[in-house]
C-alpha cells in the first residue's frame, strides 16, 4: 500500500496537484520530484489540493519553501487548497499563511489564477 | 489521571520509512494517557520532528544506527525521550528564529525545532557526542483534558 500520493491533473493555465496519505521526511522527496518536473515543464501555476492529505511535517512544509521563490520568480504562485483542520494547523503555526494562499476550496484557487492570466 | 500508564520503549533503526511506526506508537501512547486527539497530533508531530533531526544530524542519513523512544508518565504529564549515539546536534543554544523573516527569505531549516518547541510545553536537550544524545520533550495534561 502507498502511504503517500502525488497526482498532477493540467486545466487550462493551471496544473493541480493532489495529495493522500503522509507527507513527511519519508515521503517529501515525492513531492519535491513533482515541482521539480512542474518547473522543467515551465507550469508555474500550481495548485496544491491538501484534500486526502492526512498528515504533514516540517519537511513537508520544507517543500514548498524550497520552490516557492522559484516558482514566483517565474511569474507563477503555488496555491493550496482542501486542507484538514489538523494539517490547516501546521500550516498556521508555521506562519505559511502569511506566505501562501490558501483556499477552502480547489476551485476558487483556481478562479484566482485565471483571473490574473493574460487572455 | 494517568493511573495506569507505564513507561513504555521502542528501538527503530535511524530511516526515515520508520517513522509512521513511531507516530503509531506515540499516537496510540498519548491517546492512553489521555490526551484529546488534537494534543496527541501535537505529540507526535513532535516526537517525528525530534526523530527526522536525529537521522537528518546526528547519523546524517546512515540507515542502520539505532534511535530509541522512551514515554514515561511523571506525574500529569508524559514525557518522551529521543535518544541516539550520533554527532551532537544541540539546537537549544541556536537562537529561535523570527519567524517571519525567517519565512521571508524562504528559509526551510529550523522549522522542526521551532514546531517542538511550540507544541510541547518543555524541550530539552543532553549530550554526550558519540555516546547518548537526548531530546526531551514533555507535555502536561491540562484541566480541559478528558480525565479517565
Amino acid at each position: 500500500m502507498a502511504d503517500f500520493k502525488v497526482h498532477q491533473r493540467d486545466g487550462e493555465g493551471v496544473s493541480v496537484i493532489d495529495l493522500k496519505g503522509y507527507l513527511d521526511a519519508h515521503t517529501a522527496p515525492d513531492l519535491e520530484n513533482a515541482f521539480q518536473k512542474l518547473l522543467s515543464d515551465r507550469k508555474y501555476n500550481i495548485v496544491v489540493n491538501c484534500k486526502e492529505l492526512t498528515y504533514i511535517s516540517s519537511a513537508g512544509l520544507g517543500v514548498f519553501m524550497a520552490f516557492i521563490e522559484d516558482v514566483r520568480k517565474n511569474q507563477g504562485d503555488i496555491k493550496l487548497s482542501n486542507m484538514s483542520p489538523k494539517v490547516y494547523n501546521v500550516f498556521d503555526l508555521l506562519g505559511f499563511p502569511i506566505l501562501y494562499e490558501i483556499f477552502k476550496d480547489e476551485q476558487e484557487a483556481v478562479v484566482r489564477f485565471r483571473a490574473t492570466l493574460k487572455p | 489521571m494517568a493511573a495506569k500508564a507505564q513507561k513504555l520503549s521502542k528501538t527503530i533503526e535511524s530511516r526515515t520509512d520508520n517513522l509512521l511506526e513511531v507516530r503509531e506508537f506515540v499516537l496510540r501512547a498519548s491517546r492512553e494517557f489521555g490526551f484529546s486527539e488534537e494534543e496527541a497530533s501535537k505529540i507526535v508531530l513532535a516526537v517525528d520532528e525530534a526523530c527526522t533531526n536525529v537521522i537528518k544530524h546526528a547519523y546524517q542519513f546512515a540507515p542502520d544506527r539505532k534511535i530509541e523512544i522512551v514515554i514515561r508518565p511523571v506525574k500529569d504529564s508524559m514525557q518522551i525521550t529521543v535518544i541516539d549515539d550520533g554527532t551532537s546536534f544541540n539546537p537549544s543554544i541556536a537562537k529561535l528564529p523570527d519567524l517571519k523573516q525567517h519565512l521571508s527569505h524562504y528559509r526551510r531549516g529550523g522549522l522542526g525545532i521551532y514546531l517542538m518547541r511550540t507544541l510541547m510545553d518543555k524541550v530539552e536537550y543532553k549530550y554526550a557526542p558519540g555516546k547518548r544524545n537526548e531530546v526531551r520533550l514533555t507535555k502536561y495534561l491540562t484541566a480541559s483534558e478528558p480525565s479517565a
